[in-house]
């Protein structure tokens, strides 16, 4: 007689959820660790020296950080703004009217940020923004803030069409029946109910500006240090624990941000 | 309205909605892409930039070098360590990640409805994580006074550091911490959408473990190992900052020899040309990917 074999739980693979707890594990102790070092007292970042504030005090005083912060912040908000803007617009154009000609092609023109690799990308800014910056005279911000703004949309369309997609036209039909205009509908129907999904990409478009190290680091004239390449260069040297601590920072306001977008897709229903 | 027109309206407002995303992306990442093709076919400029004048040279140095004094070709043997270096840390990259991203995206589908958040959640911190600080997290723990080598130093195991940093396998073990959640998230989407009473049918009609698993789970979760696959070789093999961060210089990987040669190295349309040739390579498997799927979807 064929011997059935021994019908075993499915959830609990032999050896998965060891290895599970193990990447969990993996990924978090680097994580824990360089936010404790943090904390270190005393100059080495190879000896514990106590509990102490004393590197987040040195980096809050540190006028590089702090303008290096400002200028990220500056970037990241513009970046936000102008890659939510164009992104709710085109996920209006690309959701809810059916198919038509060449939607691919806008697709994969929003998306593009996402396939090429980003050094590639960078090195594409560089050129071309240094014969932009030669023939106007220009060597502002403006070109950080155009760059992010390019990369952010991607980030900034998903969540707004994911949204857009979870609703019904039902609303705006019944607004136009009303005789609503379509600027009504869309300022007082469509644009309420899409909010959660603007709010939702506009968080991703910031933290991924805030974050972004390669462009930045090609298309930045000189001066213009973001916090990521900010701790970049200062790698040239050595691991300080003053990088430590603004990580940590940086670390605890990604966090922060996540639980807000957790908050904000959550009450889609 | 006549049906035709009510479809050209909708295609008209489509792209009169989506135009200012596209003049952004044109202007600022697509455009500048075909310069970087254009300057892989210019001459070389005295110190940096281009001459606009046609040239093959930016692709000939690609593979091959010139003597400097009697200009005999032979194969650049530095630049072939470095992409046998890219494509063989990226596959590295790509296998390590997978052997513990199934596993893990296994587990957190598995969970009861009410936790599945959670442990995702976890993933998800990771994921978001400005990449340079975990670049750094990983650069505190592999270091010669770092938690590993103290730590096997205090066990008695080791009587003084391994040198880690600055060799590829700082630059692996760096780019497996950095990719994992790339990893999980398309593996954990594909297996949550895996109905589990298909396993325990699989058991009930006598087939065996392995079985089941090459006939009912890897079918269905395929589309998910092949995405999380190409979402980590791709950055992989145009990684940046990790290789610079953990390789130390030496150890390059193409990116930092792109960045190279519009730096110290001065020569735009080399690293034009190798520019092209990383993109020409990412597209391709991105083909690929989406062949593999749509055909999955045409079957399922």
């Amino acid at each position: 007689m064929a011997k059935k074999p021994r019908a075993f739980d499915v959830t609990t693979l032999p050896g998965f959820t060891f290895i599970a707890i193990l990447s969990f594990v993996l990924l978090y102790a680097p994580i824990v660790t360089l936010v404790i070092y943090s904390f270190n007292g005393g100059n080495s970042v190879n000896q514990w020296g106590g509990f102490s504030l004393e590197w987040y005090v040195v980096a809050f005083n540190n006028e590089a950080v702090q303008e290096a912060t400002v200028r990220s912040l500056i970037i990241a908000v513009w970046a936000a703004v102008i890659s939510t803007t164009v992104a709710t617009m085109a996920a209006l154009g690309t959701t809810r009217r059916g198919r038509f000609k060449g939607q691919t092609v806008i697709y994969i023109i929003i998306n593009q940020p996402l396939m090429v690799p980003e050094i590639v990308t960078a090195v594409a800014l560089l050129i071309f923004f240094s014969s932009v910056k030669l023939a106007t005279g220009y060597s502002g911000l403006g070109y950080l803030i155009l760059a992010h703004s390019a990369f952010c949309v991607p980030f900034a369309y998903l969540p707004i069409r994911a949204r857009l997609e979870g609703m019904d036209m039902t609303m705006e039909t019944a607004a136009a029946d009303l005789y609503a205009t379509p600027w009504q509908t869309f300022r007082y129907v469509t644009l309420p109910l899409l909010l959660p999904g603007v709010i939702a990409g506009a968080m991703l478009a910031f933290i991924i500006s805030l974050d972004n190290v390669i462009i930045t680091e090609f298309v930045k004239s000189a001066g213009q240090d973001t916090l990521p390449t900010y701790m970049l260069g200062q790698l040239r040297r050595a691991l300080t624990p003053e990088v430590n601590a603004i990580s940590t920072v940086l670390l605890a306001f990604t966090i922060l941000i996540l639980i807000a977008f957790a908050f904000v897709t959550k009450k889609r229903a | 309205m006549s049906r035709a027109g009510e479809q050209r309206s909708k295609g008209a407002n489509g792209w009169l909605l989506s135009t200012p995303a596209l003049i952004l992306l044109v202007f600022a990442a697509s455009g500048p892409l075909l310069i970087v093709a254009l300057y892989s076919v210019l001459e070389k400029g005295d110190y940096s930039g281009v001459r606009w004048i046609l040239s093959g040279e930016g692709w000939f140095r690609v593979l091959f070098e010139r003597d400097i004094f009697d200009q005999t070709v032979s194969l650049a043997d530095a630049n072939l360590s470095i992409f046998w270096r890219s494509v063989k840390l990226s596959i590295a990259t790509t296998l390590i990640t997978f052997a513990l991203g199934l596993p893990t995206a296994w587990f957190i589908a598995t969970r009861p409805t009410n936790t599945r958040a959670f442990w995702l959640f976890l993933i998800t911190i990771p994921f978001w994580t400005n990449l340079l600080i975990r670049t750094f997290a990983i650069m505190e723990v592999i270091r010669n006074q770092g938690i590993l080598n103290t730590a096997l130093m205090n066990a008695g195991l080791i009587s003084e550091p391994i040198q880690i940093l600055y060799t590829d396998t700082a630059v692996l073990i760096g780019m497996a911490y950095v990719y994992l959640p790339l990893m999980v998230l398309p593996l954990y989407a594909a297996i949550d959408r895996f109905d589990f009473k298909l396993i325990e049918a699989g058991y009930d009609l006598y087939a065996s473990r392995w079985q089941v698993l090459r006939g009912v789970i890897l079918p269905i979760i395929k589309p998910g190992i092949v995405a999380g696959c190409i979402l980590v070789f791709i950055p992989s093999l145009g990684a940046y900052v990790t290789p610079r961060v953990l390789g130390g210089g030496k150890n390059m990987m193409i990116g930092n020899f792109i960045e190279l040669q519009f730096g110290q190295g001065q020569n735009w349309p080399l690293g034009a040309a190798l520019s092209t040739l990383l993109l020409v390579v990412v597209l391709a498997s991105l083909l690929v990917y989406t062949r593999v799927t749509s055909k999955d979807d045409r079957n399922g």
